[in-house]
């Protein structure tokens, strides 16, 4: 099908960006890599009044290391820019091999990975991701920039910590300690589907970070898999039911644990 | 300022000719080429990014053109199925490889895993079976004729590898 009619804006910068955004007149949506709001507006499940694409800020079209070590991904970076980064594949091994789970290269060189955090689809593998590794997502808005932490950034399917007017310009993923461990597994129909249910875990020498996606209205932070049962409020739907997505969440997670772990030693 | 949603040119080059349209801002990429430009070699099937007919190469990357409005591919180079083969109609060596290895039935699906093999080929000519089955996993064949699709792929990869693409 073919999208409704939009007015579509193209600023150069943040600051002309949430100009546009903050007219409460019209119903805006941010346009990233358009690889979850193109399909949407083709099947007119949304129909915004205006898109404000980001693709000429270059401002935000950066993958860098910050002066404290951490990851910075600036919000016009794509998945693949993120894939072929070889700093992001030694030092994040954890992100890089979850975001290879994503959809298929034809997605990745479009979708980003600021873009993937703000649709908050709770199958998806990126929210998962940034908070198993304790990321920080920087927002925009008319009131100037703050910092959400992960935990505290996805709210519920589709929903995030975002007001109106504002807009993700940075996700920073800290660099894991030294004899840090991970995992990431997940079960999907098809290679490049969306997981059924998913798990990423950081074993670093202070703490266990393992996150349980896909069985829950938003990523689930726990510390041991004994607790995943008791914590998954999976989904019963044509694609797998509840009962399934909890056993498999139970079996990956402790798989995962041990997997990480054994990395950490080695 | 202009109306931001009034039909506006979009100029890009398509094959290495600059070529220009006017596009309201909801025209897919994919129509743009079909119906503005007439180059209908790019395919449609879902238009929601799953079938992977629509495939082009845009300044270099495979992309879904139906994901794509062609407002803003205003200024990109893009390559399609008609830019594969040389002046002389000569066959690009992965089309070469899908007529000898019979890999097509109605052909539908062809202009995609062209486009996608295409790319991952020129980024990474001894791309691994992996990489080959990730590659176009991301395309759809309706008739089914994943075996020779990919025997096609082996044998484009194996000529790849041999420095002769
Ligand atoms: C065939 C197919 C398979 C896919 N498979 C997967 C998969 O397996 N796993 C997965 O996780 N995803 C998958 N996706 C979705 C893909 O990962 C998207 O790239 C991602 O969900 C959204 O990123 P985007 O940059 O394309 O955002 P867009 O589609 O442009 O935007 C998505 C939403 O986020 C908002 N938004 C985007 N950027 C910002 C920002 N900076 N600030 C505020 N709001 C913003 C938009 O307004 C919109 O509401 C798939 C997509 C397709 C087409
Ligand atoms: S028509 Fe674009 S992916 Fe199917
Ligand atoms: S050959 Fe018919 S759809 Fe692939």
């Amino acid at each position: 099908m073919k999208p409704a009619a939009f007015d579509y804006h193209a600023p150069e910068s943040v600051d002309e960006a949430l100009e546009l955004l903050a007219d409460e007149a019209v119903e805006s949506r941010v346009l990233a890599g358009g690889q979850s709001l193109v399909p949407m507006m083709n099947f007119r499940l949304a129909v915004p009044e205006a898109l404000v694409d980001l693709r000429r800020i270059e401002e935000l079209r950066y993958l860098r290391i910050g002066a404290d070590g951490a990851l910075e991904v600036g919000a016009r970076t794509t998945q693949a820019e993120l894939l072929r980064d070889p700093a992001v594949t030694t030092g994040w091994p954890l992100l890089h091999d979850g975001v290879t789970h994503i959809g298929h290269p034809q997605v990745r060189s479009r979708g980003t990975v600021c873009g993937s955090l703000a649709h908050h689809d709770p199958h998806g593998e990126l929210p998962a991701l940034a908070l198993a590794l304790g990321a920080t997502i920087t927002v925009a808005g008319p009131a100037g920039r703050r910092q959400i932490a992960a935990e505290d950034f996805f709210v519920s399917f589709y929903e995030v910590a975002l007001e109106p007017g504002e807009l993700v310009v940075e996700a920073r993923f800290p660099a894991p300690p030294a004899g840090s461990g991970w995992s990431f597994r997940e079960i999907a129909r098809r290679h490049g589907d969306f997981a059924l249910v998913g798990v990423a875990c950081l074993v670093t020498p202070a703490q266990t970070r393992l996150v349980v996606f896909g069985a829950a209205e938003r990523p689930l932070l726990l510390a041991d898999p004994s607790e995943v049962a008791a914590a998954v409020r999976p989904l019963d739907d044509l694609h797998a039911s509840a009962e399934y997505r909890r056993q498999v969440a139970v079996l990956l997670a402790g798989e995962a644990l041990a997997e990480a772990r054994e990395r950490a030693d080695g | 300022m202009a109306d931001p949603g009034a039909a506006r040119e979009v100029r890009l080059s398509v094959n290495g000719v600059e070529r220009a349209g006017t596009a309201e801002p909801r025209l897919l990429l994919s129509d743009f080429l079909r119906h503005r430009l007439g180059l209908t070699g790019t395919h449609v099937g879902c238009e929601h990014g799953v079938c992977g007919a629509c495939t082009v190469l845009l300044d270099g990357e495979p992309v879904r053109s139906c994901l794509v409005f062609a407002v803003q591919a205003d200024g990109a180079a893009l390559r399609t199925v008609e830019g594969l083969a040389g002046e002389d109609g000569e066959l690009s060596p992965v089309q070469q490889a899908f007529h000898e290895a019979h890999g097509m039935q109605c052909g539908f699906c062809t202009p995609g895993f062209l486009i996608s093999l295409t790319a991952l080929l020129e980024e990474r000519p001894q791309a691994s079976e992996e990489e080959l089955v990730d590659a176009l996993s991301g395309n759809l064949c309706r008739c089914t004729g994943y075996a020779n699709i990919l025997a096609a792929a082996r044998a484009a990869r194996d000529r790849a590898a041999e420095g002769r693409a």
